[in-house]
């Protein structure tokens, strides 16, 4: 018995090697998959500027912030023709030595993506003055001035979003959730609810926001931006209670929220999706026509400008803080649903958005940047 | 399950007398049992099980034999895997693509861009782990040699813990949530409480310590009072770990004054591991201290009576405790000296290089630390010397994406390549030609000697 037992590891074992090997000379008789490394493109090579990206542990392909930096980037390199180079992180203890490594390349600008970099990056700053940085998503008052916030008052979008999908919801009842309880995720979440809120008084609605308590600053959070499995199990849970539009706030969790939606139509019910960080109707790559619309935070652009700004000689450390005035937030189109949403709503929301623009209607939110 | 059942049984029948004894398996545990009875301190257990009855040696489990193989063994492995991530990293390459298009027609094209590709890589990864000759100054040339001292640092304390856990048989998969509770506790000392220098420090190492050791003595109680498998356990605790500094991150008391953002203060400049050789150089005295741990854990395993005692529970729990030799108590021992190691993992990174707690503070060095000690052989000087390859890795890793464009995923793929070769010696023997450990001593020309004519 205990020998069996020990001949059936072995084997395995050796069947796992063998599996291993047989993977190995699959790939090599495979076409090789595309590099998107950073050799980039040597058309273009009008300047000696070099741009750097570092990520934080979510890396390129986070469907997230990191992502949509890098795009940017990547734009730069293709309209002002720089020079770029990236590194990757896998974990935290890589920040240090990839913004290290980063300086040592000689960038002009260093681009880092996200509050853990802070530290790292405000120490690169102060001790390399002659380059310039740039970082996403975190502002420190701290930081020297070469050195330039790139922020986002998100809770402005979301407040729309809020309040068209309190317009639109059939049964009364809308859902959020988080990747997890950080700010730049719960600034989402405060702004969706202040724009339920806004509607329930212009409308002496009632329509219930599951999923977030902003008073409390609580609510329902994945606990990563992993885990779809759970994204999913979270939005058919929303759904069993009875809520139609769910606004999941958690990069790549939310594709499981879109495999929810598509089960729960097919079974006869009316759900709805709002998007985040991106157009998802465009970038989610499946459930479009249940998109309802999407929170949009335009870094791309701004991170081009910020770069075009520096290769002009131009660079100032003043936060650049993405606003709906600005366009560095924006609702997007209701593509598919456009018809699901009534033209009163729409304009609705037009004023709502001149409102917040004008300062008539203030969004507050604890994540907001403050100026 | 429990290791206690057939120990117990096997103690049952050894007090009714050797000579009812008609299995062979207890004749077998008998004499190994009267082996330590003697008055003479008995042979240490050796860890390969080379000098063990062969029959005996067979009922060590492939995990024993895969945790404590031969060294030659370890060093193909990573010549193995560093090939094949080669050929990978030539694979992947843009240049190396183009040119396949037209291998049949000209190949020498596409074999001098995969050489091209690999080698810069490599070179990469040389320049970015010992010696960068690229450097500006004589600081900078040899920066790259203390990164990769200062990564390994943690590692090489977490696998330590891992080494020791894997003698006594215990394959403990918990560095992980031993690290970040270790961490957390070092590095709530270091940033609420302000203490003078020398002494804040210490304080801060020792709570690393009881950190990790909590959290591994845990897994060793439940395994030796409840039989409870301290993989499983051991497993689910990570889960809690990260979760509990999930939590506490998302209180006042663990986060920066006027921020929400999950991440705590900075520790007090007293609380930190000084620079070991000036500011300019990450690398700080941690590493002095992983020194001290390997030989800790070297003096331990073959110098001390617990040591003894558990490289015993480990070669043979059912043996060790005819032999007298409390098996409970050498898991609980063990998990408590294992949780402790990877503690002071967490110490150096909070202290060390982080200087704040984050979910992240751990990465994946407790996951990374099985893969050093079943490199190490789960010997101390054997798992630094693997800790140190696996730092050069890392730090090189960070030169090979910016330099050249290689994802920095190909490292991963090597340590995972290097693991699967370890844990599948016969691969690697039939690759390298080599003859079976068991026929070294019965036939070893002639087994070599075929083996290169097939």
């Amino acid at each position: 018995m205990k020998t069996s037992l020990r001949n059936i590891k072995r084997g395995t074992g050796l069947s796992a090697a063998v599996l291993g090997a047989s993977a190995l000379v699959l790939t090599a008789c495979g076409a090789p998959p595309a590099e998107e490394g950073g050799s980039g493109s040597p058309a273009a090579e009008a300047t000696d500027y070099r741009g750097c990206i570092v990520s934080d542990s979510g890396g390129f392909d986070d469907r997230s912030f990191n992502q949509s930096s890098y795009e940017g980037l990547k734009m730069a390199e293709q309209d002002l023709g720089i020079k770029i180079s990236e590194a990757e992180s896998q974990a935290e203890t890589d920040f240090g030595p990839n913004v290290d490594a980063m300086v040592q390349a000689d960038c002009n600008m260093i681009l880092t993506v996200g509050f853990l970099l802070g530290d790292v990056t405000k120490e690169a700053a102060a001790d390399n003055p002659e380059t310039n940085f740039a970082i996403v998503d975190y502002s420190d008052p701290e930081f020297t001035d070469n050195v330039k916030p790139i922020i986002y008052d998100t809770a402005q979008a979301a407040f729309l979003a809020g309040y068209a999908a309190a317009a639109t919801s059939e049964t009364g009842k809308v859902a959020t959730y988080g990747g997890m309880n950080i700010p730049t995720v719960t600034i989402f979440m405060d702004g969706f609810a202040d724009g339920v809120d806004y509607y329930n008084k212009q409308k002496d609605a009632n329509v219930e926001l599951l999923g977030w308590d902003k008073k409390s600053q609580n609510g329902t959070f994945v606990g990563n931006f992993e885990d779809q499995g759970k994204g999913k199990t979270n939005t058919l849970n929303f759904i069993n209670e009875g809520a139609d539009i769910i606004m999941p706030v958690a990069g790549p969790v939310g594709l499981g929220t879109l495999d929810a939606v598509i089960e729960a139509n097919a079974d006869g019910k009316d759900a709805k999706v709002v998007w985040v960080d991106s157009d998802g109707y465009e970038t989610a790559g499946k459930a479009e026509e249940f998109i309802l619309t999407s929170v949009m935070k335009l870094m791309g652009n701004a991170v081009e400008d910020v770069i075009k700004t520096d290769t002009e000689g131009k660079f100032d450390s003043t936060p650049y803080v993405g606003t709906l005035e600005n366009g560095g937030v924006a609702l997007a189109p209701f593509h598919d649903l456009d018809a699901a949403v009534s033209d009163d709503t729409k304009s609705e929301l037009e004023t709502i958005k001149k409102a917040i623009i004008s300062g008539d209607i203030k969004v507050e939110s604890k994540a907001s940047p403050q100026q | 399950m429990s290791a206690d059942e057939p120990g117990r049984q096997t103690r049952k029948r050894h007090e009714r007398g050797s000579k009812s004894a008609v299995d062979g398996d207890e004749q077998r545990l008998v004499a190994a049992a009267e082996l330590g009875d003697g008055t003479q301190p008995p042979p240490a257990v050796p860890a390969t099980g080379e000098s063990l009855h062969p029959e005996l040696r067979e009922q060590q489990s492939v995990m024993q034999r895969i945790v404590t193989g031969n060294a030659l063994v370890s060093v193909l492995a990573v010549v193995l895997a560093l090939i094949a991530g080669g050929i990978l990293i030539a694979l992947t390459n843009e240049e190396v693509a183009r040119t396949s298009s037209y291998f049949f027609a000209r190949p020498q094209d596409m074999l001098g861009a995969a050489w091209t590709a690999a080698s810069e890589a490599y070179i990469a990864l040389f320049q970015g782990s010992v010696f960068n000759s690229d450097g500006s100054t004589f600081a900078r040339m040899i920066y790259p040699l203390t990164q990769t001292l200062t990564v390994a640092t943690p590692l090489i304390c977490a696998a330590l813990g891992v080494a020791l856990a894997f003698r006594a048989g215990l394959f403990n998969i918990g560095a992980q949530g031993q690290i970040i509770i270790g961490a957390t506790l070092a590095a709530w000392v270091g940033f609420s409480w302000h203490l003078p220098v020398g002494l804040h420090l210490l304080l801060v190492i020792l709570a690393g310590i009881v950190g990790g050791a909590l959290w591994g003595g845990l897994v060793g109680l439940l395994k030796a009072k409840t039989g409870a498998h301290e993989v499983i356990v051991s497993i689910m605790l990570n889960y809690v770990a990260i979760n509990l500094v999930l939590y506490l991150l998302t209180i006042p008391a663990f986060q920066r004054p006027g921020s929400t953002n999950p991440i705590s203060p900075q520790l007090d400049e007293t609380a930190m591991y000084p620079p070991l050789f000036g500011d300019t150089f990450r690398l700080h005295w941690g590493f002095i201290v992983a020194i001290l741990a390997t030989f800790f854990a070297w003096w331990l395993l073959n110098r001390s009576t617990i040591g003894f005692e558990l490289r015993a529970v480990g070669s043979n729990p059912h043996a060790a405790r005819t032999a007298g030799i409390s098996v409970t108590k050498g898991y609980v021992i063990v998990m408590v000296l294992a949780g402790a190691l990877a503690g002071l993992a967490g110490t150096a990174q909070v202290a060390g290089t982080e200087q704040v707690l984050t979910a992240g503070v751990a990465a994946s060095f407790g996951f990374d630390a099985i893969t050093v000690a079943l490199l190490g052989r789960s010997t101390p000087w054997g798992t630094f010397a693997a800790g140190v390859l696996f730092g050069a890795f890392r730090a090189g890793g960070v030169t090979m994406q910016t330099n050249t464009g290689t994802a920095i995923d190909i490292v991963l793929v090597v340590q995972s390549l290097i693991v699967l070769f370890i844990a599948a010696p016969p691969l690697v023997r039939t690759i390298f030609r080599l003859p079976e450990p068991g026929q070294l001593t019965a036939k070893p020309r002639k087994t070599a000697s075929t083996g290169g004519a097939a």
